[in-house]
């Protein structure tokens, strides 16, 4: 049942069967904090509809009551970016509240005033649970104690994932340089390093990447020991700094792999940017100072850049879309250019590993935002293992969250700043890319269109510790993983809803996308969700379970009819012993 | 000099021919290419390679008529010519003297190819190249249409054009009213076109009209179906309203009024050359829109790729997709939710008229979604509903441009965009409605030549007595044995296809095709029609009452009626979809989309290797094979019920043993990617791609405020 557990609404209206139940099926720990009757809802698809509003710890809550069949709207705090009044009160004393999420959706309530000036209206009670970091709260994930079957938090152990990947080897080593986080406290605690490099190399060579965040092996390729190596800008200067180490360091890296005598640099930004960095301590490697390396620009803009076009999509989607112009209104808001560029790169990047057998060292500024969304992409190319479910997992905690993707600054929880130049939808382009690869290669990804909608509405809930913080040292200082429950607790105790029936296990296929923008498409499933009218359909999955079924029921009878067939054809041919046996058709077996 | 084996079609005569001629493959800017030679026939431009074909290919769905180098001569589409590096467009005149150096030809099915001719003796370039373009480009008569002279030998496998009713003799207009339980009246007194010679051979009216022969059978209300509510959808030729003739004016009124005579008295009419874009207008989007799909090379399509969903805006195809569908519903909505009549109009009544109606009864009724169905719909309203198919589609090369047009293409589009929609809805493939599109420009079906029943007979008349044997062996295009064997046939069926569940399994009858209507909707989703025969006493006063509805000038406010069919499209949305019952499709923009495996299936920079729907298809098909296969041995151990063998056309579905099914391309069935090595297409030109001007793109990736934090 979907309406129990912590289940982000699919639908902006959910209907309800049971309406005799009005209880809110409340989480544990989460209490009630304030109602009230007589909100009216402006529905941009149906129109007003009344009803009463809760708010808890946890969710908005507006419930219906004037309509046949009774239906809700539920959505986690966590959701919401602003929430404000809008004008004066009206001459009946009421007041609009315009509530916008970051889910692509606004709301608007009309409320009356109370009365009594010194109650707090229910809004007022909702800014503050809304945003319980500016209100000195904790975040609903520490209170929130559900127990699951699985613990989540078990998912990822870095030395069992390289280990997977056939490290240590004889040229790659384990540094326990930032075991405490000294050496770059967004980095995590287990890096490897070429075995050449001494920690003392390691340490000089931080100095000369921002924020310390040095060049370390994300992924080898298992037969050409090709690797993806990530890392941040190097801080060149205007003056064309350079260090002996970090040069040495690619070097060491090249060298690593005896089947190329090539090392790509792919660094995200558009070249113009790069160079601009100069100007501000940054830049990029010099393809003077480091021999033998090719540095490649791959054009992918920078986080405000990317808000902005967010922005406007949603401007183009929610609440109505514009018929006659929808197509260039599209293009306008330059969503799917963005994706083309990433996933181009990506490809880049995995295309000189698989087919050039070449390392690459991709970064961009700080090497936690473009850098990320590249060495994530290519891997899932490169490596079947993170089409499955828990790989999948396993390469968010490795590459986003281990390696400090800034999750509390770009989603901005419990923050009630919603004008944070910080936050940037970086984490959902990657998924809406995933989502790309998996429309082009419906049969290679062991997870449903759900899961990934499932981690972005979480992403933002609030419910799990799971994309709280911004790096593995502020989640250990926070302990997290001790006082949250973790997003994979909740999905791996129920897996079934997001497998993809169509999943084919191929172990050693790489995939190549296609990035072509005619071969892209809008996720209508996600960011037009909230539009009835765009209600989602999933024939081939549910036709291919049908027929799962189906087979399996035929099978079973086929195999019945065979055994009685056998046991009369044994009794009766006892005595025909000699002739050639007449026998039964072999039935298929299938996997 | 032609190898024996060559000619796949008996009839076919070489008309010239050049060696070596280069032809690039088409994936590949560094200008290389496979050395052949170069046929013109009276059927098809041809390339034959010097080089052994590669016997790997193994086609499961291969073309029996024409292969991957060959142009069908009715499918070419624009010849240019490359002189001194100018590309021009070949018209007649040009072909006198010079000849180019490089030939390109664009295709009617959006094939590109390209011939260098700089390598073969001058005079045979000169030969072949002046022979493709008079015989691609000038004008000529019916009579040289390889079709004429083409001499198949009628298929054993005639099942299929058996089963789709042909709507050639009363009996087949009568079957079809008893099916719907129509109840009108079919006309034979144009049997041999005294009537007209632009109506159909046999058609059908409604009940009171008595006077036939005024205005040669203008304005006459042709039936297309009844809806089980007893309402029915009728078509017919007006001409433009102004024509002021009180005398006409007067008879369409009678018109009218027969048809709402029909039904309750309730009539809605609709002049479709008023609301929707007028055939002109198609096809100059048609021509615009398909210029993003003939790429020449990659750099062209990264290019193109840039400012892509612009440009399609720019070409209004998928609007006038939008506006046909859009229209149809509306048609829907008048028969199944306010159970009028409808009649819709325009000035030929077979252009238009044909998309929309073919369209709503697509909508409404679910026998028209098999296979057999759709193809006798498209005989009911087009081909003996008189489409004018040969001026329409130009097969003949007339510089006039008025009447060419892609309504028939059109009327695909809008059908695929409900097979997209509603996928297990439909009997038939994406596929199937592609290979269909490309079967109207293929020389050797009678389907697609005439532009009208009377055109047909006449020419048929005339031209089987010239024929050295027999009657002219001119197949229709439903006999696909013609184009593909049994097996290439099963893509035509979709996978995904629900088959209505039979509860009365030892009633049905095998052999007799399925007619049985299935009631559209329960009738109690929408509000209860009035019983039947309420105004069976009616007296005039009370006809008079009830004005014939005309339908809202749509023209003036094109917001009004989108509101209510919005209404309608959502209150069917609410209740649980039955892929048996009433279709509607989202018109919402995100949800239009572009018929992808028609018009990107030859562009290399777009196949997804591994990928696309093919790998869940060819899934799908696989497990409906195992499923048919352990039934089918389940039947066969059944002993006792043994007598009661089923003899539906039996498709099987288990022709698809891939070596490896993960490493199709997208572009299958129709396009091989065997020979290109597994490499990602990177694309080029991203520099140009995304200028952001905006001040954003060079600000710092990080805010240099303080980081506020828990």
């Amino acid at each position: 049942d979907r309406s129990s557990g912590p289940r982000v609404s699919d639908t902006e209206l959910r209907v309800y069967k049971d309406p005799s139940k009005d209880e809110l099926p409340l989480l544990p720990e989460e209490l009630v904090q304030d109602s009230a009757k007589d909100v009216t809802y402006i529905c941009p698809f149906i129109g007003p509809v009344r009803g009463s509003l809760t708010v808890t710890n946890y969710r908005l809550f507006f419930r219906c009551t004037d309509r046949e069949p009774v239906f809700g709207l539920d959505l986690p705090l966590g959701g919401l970016s602003r929430v404000e009044k809008i004008g004066a009160a009206s001459s009946r004393g009421d007041v609009s509240y315009g509530v916008v999420c970051k889910d692509m959706r606004n709301l608007r309530f009309v409320h009356k005033e109370p009365e009594d000036s010194l109650k707090k209206s229910v809004f007022e009670v909702l800014m503050k649970f809304a945003f319980p970091v500016s209100n000195n709260m904790s975040l609903f994930a520490f209170e929130y104690k559900q127990v699951f079957p699985e613990n989540g938090w078990k998912v990822y152990d870095p030395l069992a994932e390289y280990k997977r990947q056939g490290l240590p080897n004889e040229s790659w080593r384990i540094s326990k340089v930032n075991d405490h986080y000294e050496l770059c406290d967004s980095y995590p605690a287990t890096l490897f390093v070429p075995v050449t490099i001494t920690d003392e190399e390691l340490r000089r060579v931080s100095s000369f990447r921002a924020k310390g965040r040095i060049p370390v092996l994300s992924w080898i390729h298992p037969e050409s020991q090709a690797a993806v190596v990530r890392a941040s800008q190097t801080m060149v200067g205007q003056n064309g700094r350079r260090c002996k180490e970090d040069e040495k360091l690619l070097q060491a890296i090249m060298d690593a792999n005896a089947q190329s005598h090539k090392l790509f640099i792919f660094d995200a930004r558009p070249s113009v940017n790069a160079a601009a960095n100069k100007m501000k301590g940054g830049g990029f490697e010099s393809e003077d100072a480091y021999q033998n390396a090719e540095l490649v620009f791959l054009d992918i803009h920078n986080i405000h850049v990317m808000r902005e076009s967010l922005r406007k999509l949603k401007d183009v989607v929610y609440p109505n879309i514009e018929e006659s112009h929808w197509l260039s209104n599209l293009e306008s808001t330059h969503w799917l250019e963005h994706i083309k560029l990433i996933l181009a790169g990506a490809l880049r990047i995995a295309d000189k590993v698989e087919s050039g057998k070449t390392s690459v060292v991709v970064h961009c500024s700080d090497g936690w935002d473009r850098t990320p969304q590249l060495t994530s992409l290519a891997l899932i190319m490169l490596d079947s293992h993170y089409r499955t479910i828990r790989g999948f997992q396993i390469l968010l905690e490795k590459e986003w969250l281990s390696f400090g993707h800034r999750f509390q600054q770009r989603v901005g929880h419990g923050d009630k700043n919603h004008t944070d130049a910080d936050r940037s939808p970086i984490f959902l382009q990657f998924i809406d890319c995933v989502w790309q690869m998996t429309r082009q290669f419906p049969a290679a990804f062991e997870f449903n269109e759900y899961f990934l909608i499932t981690i972005l509405d979480h992403l933002y809930s609030c419910l799990f510790g799971t994309f709280l913080c911004n790096s593995e040292q502020q989640r250990l200082k926070e302990e997290v993983p001790k006082r949250t429950v973790s997003l994979w607790s909740f999905v791996n105790s129920q897996l079934e809803e997001f497998v993809n029936p169509l999943y084919v296990h191929y172990p050693s296929h790489v995939l190549f996308p296609t990035v072509g923008i005619r071969h892209l498409q809008l996720w209508v499933s996600y960011y037009i969700r909230w539009n009835p009218r765009m209600r989602p359909q999933e024939p081939v999955h549910q036709r291919y379970k049908e027929l799962l079924a189906k087979r399996a029921e035929l099978q079973k009878r086929v195999e019945e009819l065979q055994r009685e067939a056998a046991n009369r054809m044994a009794s009766s041919s006892s005595e025909r012993a000699g002739s050639p046996t007449r026998s039964i058709t072999p039935v298929q077996t299938f996997v | 000099m032609i190898c024996s084996g060559f000619f796949v079609t008996s009839g076919e005569v070489e008309f010239c021919s050049a060696n070596p001629i280069l032809k690039y493959t088409q994936d590949d800017l560094s200008q290389r290419g496979v050395f052949g030679t170069l046929f013109c026939t009276n059927f098809r431009v041809t390339f034959i390679s010097d080089e052994k074909p590669q016997e790997k290919t193994d086609k499961t769905f291969k073309n029996k008529l024409y292969g991957e180098n060959d142009i069908p001569l009715m499918c070419v589409d624009h010849i240019y010519g490359v002189y001194d590096e100018k590309r021009k467009l070949i018209t007649g005149g040009l072909v006198k003297n010079k000849y180019p150096s490089k030939m390109i030809i664009h295709c009617k099915d959006l094939r590109v190819f390209q011939f260098s001719l700089t390598f073969s003796k001058e005079e045979d370039a000169k030969k072949i190249f002046q022979g493709i373009a008079h015989h691609c480009l000038e004008e000529k008569s019916l009579k040289c249409v390889f079709a004429f002279s083409y001499m198949g030998t009628p298929s054993p496998e005639m099942q299929w054009k058996q089963e789709t009713v042909m709507f050639d003799s009363p009996e087949d207009w009568t079957q079809e009213m008893k099916r719907t339980k129509a109840n009108c009246r079919l006309v034979t007194e144009n049997e041999n076109f005294e009537l007209s010679q632009r109506l159909p051979k046999y058609f059908v009216i409604p009940l009171t009209i008595g006077d036939l022969f005024s205005y040669q059978g203008k304005g006459l209300p042709i039936w297309c179906w009844s809806h089980y509510s007893g309402c029915a959808l009728f078509k017919a030729s007006f001409p433009p309203v102004t024509q002021e003739d009180g005398d006409f004016q007067k008879h369409l009124d009678t018109m009218i009024n027969a048809v709402a005579h029909n039904h309750l008295y309730s009539v809605k009419t609709e002049d479709l050359s008023e609301s929707l874009p007028n055939i002109q207008d198609i096809q100059q989007s048609y021509n615009k829109f398909k210029q993003f799909f003939l790429i020449e090379n990659s750099t062209d399509f990264w290019l193109s790729d840039v400012k892509w969903f612009s440009s399609l805006e720019s070409s209004g195809w998928l609007d006038i997709i939008r506006q046909c569908l859009q229209k149809a519903v509306e048609v829907v909505e008048c028969l199944e939710k306010d159970n009028t009549n409808v009649l819709i109009t325009e000035e030929e009544g077979t252009d238009l008229c044909c998309v929309i109606s073919s369209l709503a009864q697509i909508m409404l009724d679910p026998y028209y979604r098999t296979l057999m169905g759709f193809q006798s719909l498209v005989q009911k309203e087009w081909v003996a509903g008189c489409h004018a198919f040969l001026d329409r589609c130009n097969h003949l090369h007339q510089k006039d441009k008025e009447y060419h047009s892609p309504v028939f293409l059109l009327f695909l589009e809008c059908v695929w965009q409900l097979v997209h929609q509603h996928s297990p809805a439909f009997q038939f493939s994406e596929t199937y409605l592609t290979v269909l599109s490309d079967s109207v420009h293929v020389p050797v079906f009678s389907t697609f030549l005439f532009n009208s029943s009377h055109h047909r007979e006449s020419v048929m008349k005339a031209e089987s007595p010239l024929a050295q044997s027999g009657p002219l062996s001119c197949p229709t295009v439903w006999d696909w044995s013609v184009q593909f064997d049994s097996k290439a046939q099963n893509f035509f069926f979709n996978p995904l296809y629900l088959e209505k569940v039979k509860h009365d399994r030892a009633v049905r009858k095998p052999h007799k095709p399925k007619h049985q209507r299935n009631l559209s909707l329960p009738s109690t989703a929408f509000k209860t029609p009035p019983k039947k025969g309420f105004f069976k006493d009616e007296t005039d006063s009370l006809k008079k009452m009830l004005r014939v509805k005309r339908l809202s000038r749509w023209r003036g406010s094109p917001d009004a009626p989108a509101a209510t069919t919005r209404e309608f499209f959502e209150s069917w949305q609410h209740r649980p979809l039955d892929y048996h019952g009433l279709l509607l499709p989202c018109l919402d923009g995100p949800a239009v989309h572009i018929w992808m495996q028609r018009y990107l299936r030859w562009i290399p920079e777009v196949y997804i290797l591994g990928g696309g729907s093919v790998a869940v298809m060819t899934k799908l098909m696989e497990l409906l094979s195992q499923v048919q296969d352990l039934k089918r041995v389940l039947e066969q151990r059944d002993s006792s019920q043994a007598a009661k063998l089923d003899h539906r056309p039996y498709f099987q579905h288990r022709l698809l043993s891939f070596d490896s099914s993960g490493r199709l391309s997208s572009s299958f069935p129709f396009a091989y990617t065997c020979y290109r090595s597994f490499k990602p297409i990177i694309p080029t030109g991203l520099m140009q791609s995304l200028m952001v001007t905006d001040s954003l793109a060079s600000q710092e990736d990080e805010a240099s405020s303080v980081v506020s934090f828990v």
